[in-house]
């Protein structure tokens, strides 16, 4: 099983958590003034990259808190938490703490 | 209006008790006043003058004194448990502590319910669904967090070497207990 490292609780067990998609994805401050481009832009499309994906997860039989994770989509490897609300991380410095 | 009797029924009514002697007992605890608090930091320690136990910032840790008890779940979420018949008169006392402090507190005492699992085989027989290392070196006593026992959200405190304390939900006793009985044929 997946050892899932929440920067709250420490490693658990993946079945303890929730995928909840792409992170730092900032709703329009002023929905009423963007185009329905600009909209569907927010609501749908993704990333989705081969490689190193910075994605929300929820700890919710946990500590239940949500955080962000950047995980490797081609060898399920995760090499960074960090807890919501901080600053979206430099995937090459992420990478070099990795030791990759 | 038709006159309503409401009677209150353990969810642990018409189970079969599990024991294996000299090895491991499951038994229910009794009833109990339970809150979820959430707040930050300057809350709980209001909230501690309250509920006269101090609300641990660490967390996954568990304080007791006096039967009351406070749990850390979360960064900013803990599970008060004191004996049965407090609701009023601590939501009372916890509601005069904070003041106008921004805080939820709710009263959690019939969702929730609880049982202990004890004996030389208890990290055993918990083991058969908790995925987590129960051995003491990894879960020490006093240390206390919400996890899974099979499909089942639980919170797991280890109040001495050879006992845990299970608090679930009421409904999802029946699940548990009956895979803990499976399981206590095997330890
Ligand atoms: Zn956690």
């Amino acid at each position: 099983m997946l050892l899932i490292p929440c920067p709250h609780c420490g490693e658990r067990p993946e079945l303890e958590f929730r995928y909840a998609g792409e992170a730092h994805i900032a709703r329009p401050a002023d929905p009423s003034s963007t185009s329905d481009q600009e909209w569907a832009e927010y609501l749908y499309f993704r990333s989705n990259p081969k490689g190193l994906h910075i994605e929300r997860w929820r700890h919710v039989s946990g500590c239940a808190r949500f955080f962000n994770c950047v995980r490797d989509t081609v060898s399920d490897k995760i090499l960074k938490t960090y807890p919501a609300g901080q600053p979206k991380p430099d995937l090459a410095v992420v990478l070099k703490e990795a030791g990759q | 209006m038709s006159d309503l009797k409401i009677t209150r029924r353990s969810a642990f009514e018409g189970l079969h008790p599990i024991q294996v002697e000299g090895s491991v007992t499951v038994a229910p605890t009794p009833y109990a006043t339970r809150f979820s608090f959430r707040g930050d930091a300057k809350a709980a320690s209001a909230c501690s003058k309250g509920f006269g136990v101090l609300l641990p910032n660490d967390l996954l840790k568990a304080e007791s004194d006096q039967g009351r008890t406070a749990i850390s779940l979360g960064p900013d979420e803990w599970l008060l448990i004191a004996p049965d018949g407090e609701v009023e008169s601590l939501e009372a006392a916890i509601a005069k502590a904070l003041g106008d402090q921004h805080q939820s507190l709710v009263d959690i005492s019939h969702r929730n319910t609880a049982f202990t699992v004890s004996g030389l085989k208890a990290e055993t027989l918990l083991a058969s669904g908790c995925l987590l290392d129960l051995h003491i070196s990894a879960f020490p006593v006093g240390m206390a967090t919400r996890t899974i026992y099979s499909k089942a959200d639980i919170i797991l405190w280890r109040t001495a070497p050879d006992t845990f304390h299970v608090e679930l939900w009421r409904s999802f006793v029946p699940f548990v207990w009956g895979l803990l009985e499976e399981a206590a044929h095997e330890v």
